[in-house]
């Protein structure tokens, strides 16, 4: 039943261990989120788009873990999560208020295979970005613009208002739309993405684009039905959501 | 040992935490997590098959289905990304109902569905009152987004393993990676072993 080569395929790889990361810097992104650079001795490398379990310990030895994108490309020299603070959170708080550098906290990973992009998948890439969904997008479309900055790219970003836009100074270029408070005088998209303007945005699926969709679940749902109803090919239509996972 | 958070506290328990498992925190909505667009299959093309090492494969329309005895079950549930919902409510078929009378010698099944996922289990992880085809989630049909026409139950695994859309099963002999067992995620996934990734 089994054969040698069945067995070789499911010894199990090894763990993924948790290990301290020891915070190096913290950057604020918007009033409610921050950008924490972290130094882990071990880290074995990761792809654009993957995440990484975080977990935090009390004094009465308490223990909570949580998910978090990862903002930085592979290859940089520190790990970079962005985490927005939930109100009722447990685990995003601390780490959006009180993180200061030289703290540490344990982390493995990297996990997630699927939401992931590489230069070898080619492109073109369209990478839509709901709120802090833009983190694991940013991962990608930054380490598209340092290996394969030829590569056509669109990013299209939904962010309630100019305050909370993370990353702000990364994105010329990118298409934006605010949902709730533009900023005076703009001309640009003022509504949640819809067909119609993914019509106008996205390249046309004739060229196949590459398309990553993260944020809520609401905005998931009708980006990439949307998507789906505009001809793009389900299978190239990668998702990953943010629910209300109590941060 | 792990390294204590300098100012971290527990937050309020928000319920009964004697049922989490370890790393579980709980939620009140019900997250939705998945990995491409929701497929939205019409009832009138809609079956659900048992094949692979059957005799003759099995499969019902979703009338026949639905003309099964069905179950209430009421259950925790334990996603992966670490969040757990208390006291969930479903309705179903039981997996027990949909192989009565079937012999095989299989080990393992593979769970497949609308969209192109999968998802592999032990054959006693889905016999014996653990496994359901659900479509009905708290009284009424289950959305789409979480799965619905039909999705797998099977509550006592990470929810990873109660496959949405789901339209058949696969009989097996050897535990075949399903999507996500493929890209990292354990092999049986029981929340209460921690048994999130390869290797734990």
């Amino acid at each position: 039943m089994a054969g040698a080569a069945l067995l070789g395929r499911l010894t199990p790889p090894p763990a993924l261990r948790w290990q301290i990361a020891r915070v190096v810097s913290v950057r604020a992104e918007t009033p409610r989120a921050i950008t924490l650079a972290l130094d882990v001795p071990e880290w074995p490398g990761h792809r654009a788009g993957q995440h990484v379990d975080v977990r935090l310990t009390a004094e009465d030895g308490y223990r909570a873990q949580r998910s978090y994108s990862i903002a930085s490309p592979p290859l940089a020299s520190v790990l970079e999560i962005t985490v927005e603070r939930l109100e009722d959170g447990e685990v995003s708080p601390w780490l959006a208020r009180e993180a200061e550098p030289g703290d540490e906290l344990e982390l493995r990973g990297p996990i997630g295979g699927y939401f992931v992009w590489e230069p070898a998948r080619g492109g073109p890439l369209l990478l839509i970005a709901g709120g802090s969904g833009l983190v694991p997008l940013m991962g990608i479309e930054r380490l598209r613009r340092a290996a394969t900055p030829e590569l056509a790219s669109t990013l299209l970003v939904s962010a309630r208002s100019p305050e909370e836009l993370i990353y702000a100074e990364e994105l010329e270029g990118a298409v934006v739309t605010y949902t709730r408070e533009p900023p005076p005088g703009w001309t640009g998209y003022a509504r949640r993405v819809d067909r119609a303007m993914l019509a106008e945005v996205a390249p046309p699926p004739e060229q196949r684009p590459h398309c990553y969709v993260c944020g809520p679940t609401s905005f998931v749902e009708v980006v990439a039905e949307a998507l789906v109803a505009l001809g793009h090919h389900r299978a190239l239509i990668k998702t990953e959501r943010f629910g209300a996972t109590g941060g | 040992m792990s390294p204590i958070t300098r100012g971290f506290r527990r937050r309020e328990p928000s319920g009964d935490d004697s049922r989490l498992p370890p790393g579980q925190h709980l939620v009140g909505g019900f997250p939705v997590l998945s990995a491409g667009p929701t497929p939205h299959t019409p009832l009138d093309q809609w079956t659900f098959t048992i094949d692979g090492m059957i005799d003759e494969p099995l499969r019902w329309t979703w009338e026949e289905l639905r003309a099964l005895p069905a179950e209430p079950v009421r259950c925790d549930i334990h996603c992966v990304t670490s969040w757990s919902k208390l006291d969930t409510e479903w309705e179903g078929v039981s997996l027990d109902t949909l192989l009565d009378g079937v012999a095989t010698e299989a080990d393992y099944v593979t769970a497949w569905c609308d969209g192109g996922y999968t998802t592999n289990l032990p054959i006693e992880d889905v016999t014996d009152g653990r496994a359901w085809v659900a479509f009905g989630y708290d009284g009424r049909p289950l959305e789409p987004e979480h799965g619905g026409p039909a999705r797998l139950l099977v509550p006592h695994l990470y929810l990873w393993k109660s496959a949405k859309w789901v339209r058949g099963i696969t009989l097996r002999p050897d535990n075949e990676p399903g999507f996500w067992e493929a890209l990292g995620y354990h092999q049986r996934g029981d929340p209460w072993q921690e048994q999130r990734y390869w290797g734990d």
